[in-house]
């Protein structure tokens, strides 16, 4: 970071750095005045239409649930932004930077509010690009730009996922609105569409939340500034998935396949993410992998119903956020301050850093599980939770102590080697106090985990009782958040867990080059992205080849022997073969177009000189012209007669630059005249199997009626064109200009232009 | 082409084939034409401009580029049917002023419909000429 430019720019970036954070403030300022009647159990419903004809609006849901994440965001929204602003101090893009981050706040809030299935993914979409431009903040490295798209992608494939599971769900229960759904669930778990609503759904959660085996993106988002780091990887956008999963759980827990899906992926993710933190030597990363663990302890609790589990969801979701950010902030203060992010490296930082320290211990005490912060509250509730599931609860609770105490290992790498143990190593810079800005953040977060540890009722009623009740509808099953819950099997598995982390803390550094091993014998995802991006191209470079070889005459081939397969297979599937038509009506005149037709196709096909073929081919065009002006339709004629002629122009100009024609010999003509012959035949079978259906002339009566009256225009033609379907002319005329440019485009980039 | 006879033909010809696409364009509505055709016949006009006395005289003459002219027409398009949202109407719903208007005779009519023609007429004419004067220059 650039130091000269924070000490030229004190107050960071001026305007463009403050009105976010005003914005931020007030929508913090307005959620928290909602608070007490959400606390009283009402809920609030804001709606707007959006596309009534197909039941789309723009609805809000105001409940304990999206309130808890809304005051997460906007608050966390308004001490990350002001941070950035003293972080990002002096950057050229620094504009840039306060928009996007805004733009996903305000996406986020969005997201976690509304109460429609289609403008809930609107906004699922807008945080993934959003975050796709914050990972690639930095797109002047490979690294940086190759990790924005590996979200993107990832995250993106999740929500076309997602997409469908809402389609598929919104058809099925006959709505859109999520709260209409989530009140029938008895008829949605029953429905026959629910496994795969269910695993569509999931898909889009288990992508944007980072669980096993979609895990390998987050490490890598951290390629973004700390500060977005902070914001979205750690306290928001990754709990979006797990938002989603807290939001259906009304209407979907309960099951099996819920139970075992999440139960077992929330653990396993849990687990795994903790010993590859143990493993990382970046703070950065570390912290990375332990919200994967934490985003795989919400899961976890998620695929449960009980109320103890529920109430560590909620609790667990605050003390995470307010300790994950606060730790991400500090190490974004550490590295403004020295200039490195290497655990091995750090070290007696506390006399510098005073403060920095102080929000640091705050922040770790509680992600150690330390009483009387939170996170000890957190940490009973969910040994609580986790013994009453159902099924094989020793086993998960032993994959949740495990974690744990990994993490308490990884709280004491991040918060307490940096500042109180000495290294001996040189620091790249000499380490100096960070500016208030950037303090107010860790220090208010920390602390909050602090008060709520000591006041838990505070956060009991405001925040942990309306969730429980969006969760599971009724507020009796929330348990009561308390510091002393007596000698119990949950402060037992405590009592282990510290013991258990302080030596994993004490022997991390000897443990490293095992952990190595291990991690690197498992397969790796990230390299497998990689080899799975190579194989889609080298399969696409394949059908390309196949498929379009750059002979022009192969690619008509094709074409025309796929459209004859179609058409012949479908008449003969369907047994639609016509009966021999009636021929008395033709006259002579009728004839003579259809021997005139004949005689230039057979001309065409049959001519060695590319303008007698041309010549040819325009009497064909010229036929079909005079075939409507028999049937009395003079616009088409018109038209057609037109394009004739600027075709033959056209074909003119271009051959002068053709070979000889069949300089390749004349080996293809047999086969061409079949297919075409076979293509002719099927077409005409087509039209009379067509005529032998009775015309339905509602449409044509309509606009004769209608024409003159209603659009004073007595060409029915030309009124349809610009009046009654003016919209499919609008994009037809669209389609042609896009044509042309295009057209001009491919003539002038194969050669250099000349002068005019 | 180097043809004297087709180049003093083309001079007369080409000033006529524009204003007989004009008259195919107006009538339209009630008659035989509109836009489409109208743009059709227009661009032979040019095209046969550009044959006879190569692209560089046919652009001058045109003094616009046709992509251009292609996207004015397509704007045209498009504003003509936005502008019946200022009167509470459905996007593309024509709108319709009668000048001198009688009760046994509806007078001069202006529409947005028309507009919209000359949109379609502009896209029509521009698209073809940019392609044929591209691919002739190609030669």
């Amino acid at each position: 970071m650039n130091d000269t430019a924070t000490a030229m720019h004190p107050t960071g970036n001026g305007l463009v750095g403050l009105i976010p954070v005003g914005i931020a403030l007030l929508l913090f300022g307005w959620f928290l005045s909602l608070a007490p009647a959400v606390a009283d159990g009402q809920s609030l419903r804001l709606v707007w239409d959006w596309v009534p004809s197909l039941g789309i609006a723009m609805s809000f849901l105001v409940d304990g649930l999206s309130l808890t994440f809304a005051l997460l965001i906007s608050g966390i929204g308004a001490l990350v932004l002001l941070y950035s602003n003293t972080y990002l101090a002096g950057h050229p893009q620094f504009a840039r930077f306060a928009l996007f981050l805004t733009s996903f706040m305000l996406a986020m809030l969005g997201l976690v509010l509304a109460d429609n299935l289609i403008g809930l993914f609107v906004f699922w979409e807008l945080t993934t690009i959003t975050s796709y431009l914050l990972i690639g903040f930095g797109h002047d490295t490979t690294k940086g730009r190759r990790s924005a798209l590996q979200a993107l992608f990832v995250t993106g494939a999740g929500a076309l996922a997602l997409l469908a599971g809402f389609i598929l769900l919104g058809f099925s229960m006959g709505s859109f609105e999520l709260s209409e759904i989530l009140a029938q669930a008895d008829v949605l778990k029953a429905h026959e569409m629910y496994l795969p609503i269910l695993i569509l759904i999931l898909a889009g959660t288990f992508t944007k939340s980072a669980q096993f085996p979609f895990h390998f993106w987050l490490p890598n988002a951290m390629a973004a500034p700390t500060p977005v780091s902070a914001f979205l990887h750690s306290a928001t956008m990754v709990k979006a998935g797990v938002y989603l999963m807290a939001r259906m759980h009304p209407g979907m827990s309960g099951t099996d396949v819920w139970f075992w899906t999440l139960t077992i992926a929330g653990a396993f993710t849990a687990v795994f993410a903790s010993i590859l933190a143990l493993r990382q030597t970046d703070l950065k990363q570390a912290l990375a992998y332990t919200t994967l663990m934490a985003l795989g302890t919400l899961t976890l609790f998620l695929g449960q119903t009980s109320g103890y589990a529920m109430t560590a969801f909620a609790t667990f979701l605050v003390v995470h956020s307010l300790y994950k950010a606060a730790l991400f902030l500090v190490v974004g203060c550490i590295d403004h301050s020295t200039g490195t992010r290497e655990a091995d490296v750090l070290g007696g930082l506390g006399r510098a850093m005073p403060v920095t320290a102080f929000a640091a211990g705050l922040a770790a005490l509680s992600m150690a599980g330390f009483p009387p912060f939170l996170g000890f509250i957190g940490k009973e509730l969910k040994y609580a939770g986790i013994l009453a599931i159902g099924s094989e609860p020793f086993l998960f609770a032993a994959a949740l102590l495990t974690a744990n105490a990994l993490m308490f290992a990884v709280a004491g790498i991040v918060a307490l080697r940096p500042f109180w143990q000495r290294t001996g190593v040189a620091l790249p810079r000499k380490p100096h106090e960070a500016p208030w800005p950037m303090l107010a953040g860790p220090v208010i977060l920390a602390v909050l985990g602090a008060l709520f540890g000591v006041y838990p009722d505070l956060l009991q009623v405001a925040l942990v009782d309306p969730t429980v009740k969006s969760l599971l509808g009724s507020i009796e099953d929330a348990k009561e958040l308390k510091l002393w819950a007596g000698v119990n099997m949950p402060l037992f598995m405590s009592i282990v867990t510290v013991a258990l982390g302080a030596v994993l803390y004490l022997g991390h550094k000897r443990l490293r080059p095992a952990l190595g091993r291990l991690v690197d014998a498992a397969p790796q995802f990230d390299n497998g992205w990689d080899k799975f991006l190579l194989a889609l191209k080298s399969f696409a470079a394949w059908q390309t080849q196949i498929i379009q070889p750059g002979i022009l005459r192969r690619y008509i081939f094709a074409t025309f022997a796929t459209v004859l397969v179609a058409l012949g297979g479908t008449m003969i599937a369907r047994q639609a073969m016509p009966t021999w038509p009636d021929l008395t009506d033709v006259t002579f005149q009728n004839i003579a177009l259809v021997v005139l037709i004949s005689a230039g196709a057979i001309l065409t096909a049959l001519t060695s000189s590319r303008i007698a073929a041309m010549a040819a081919l325009g009497v064909v065009g010229i036929g079909v012209a005079m075939i409507f002006i028999v049937f009395s339709a003079p616009d088409v004629a018109i038209t057609q007669l037109l394009v004739e002629t600027l075709i033959v122009v056209l074909v003119a100009v271009a051959l002068l630059r053709l070979p000889v024609l069949d300089e390749n010999g004349r080996d293809h003509r047999p086969l061409d005249a079949i297919l075409a012959g076979a293509i002719g035949l099927s077409v005409t079978l087509v039209l009379l199997a067509v005529l032998e259906t009775p015309l339905d002339l509602r449409l044509t009566e309509y606009f004769e009626v209608t024409s003159w009256p209603e659009a004073f225009g007595r060409n029915i033609v030309n009124v349809i064109l610009v009046d009654f379907r003016a919209l499919d002319t609008f994009g037809e005329i669209a389609v042609v200009v896009i044509a042309a440019l295009s057209a001009y485009a491919l003539l002038r980039t194969t050669h250099p232009r000349k002068d005019p | 082409m180097n043809s004297i006879i087709l180049r003093v033909g083309t001079r007369y010809l080409c000033g006529l084939l524009v204003l007989f696409s004009l008259y195919m364009l107006i009538r339209g509505h009630n008659e035989p034409g509109g836009g489409f055709i109208g743009g059709l016949i227009g661009s032979t006009g040019f095209v046969l401009f550009a044959l006879a006395c190569g692209t560089a005289d046919a652009r001058n003459a045109l003094k616009i580029m046709p992509q251009n002219i292609a996207m004015g027409g397509l704007g045209i398009a498009l504003l003509a049917g936005i502008f019946a949202a200022f009167f509470g109407d459905a996007l593309f719903t024509g709108q319709w002023l009668f000048i001198n208007e009688t009760p046994d005779d509806k007078g001069i009519p202006i529409s947005t419909v028309l507009f919209f023609d000359i949109g379609v007429y502009l896209v029509v004419f521009g698209s073809i000429l940019s392609i044929v004067f591209a691919m002739e220059e190609e030669i």
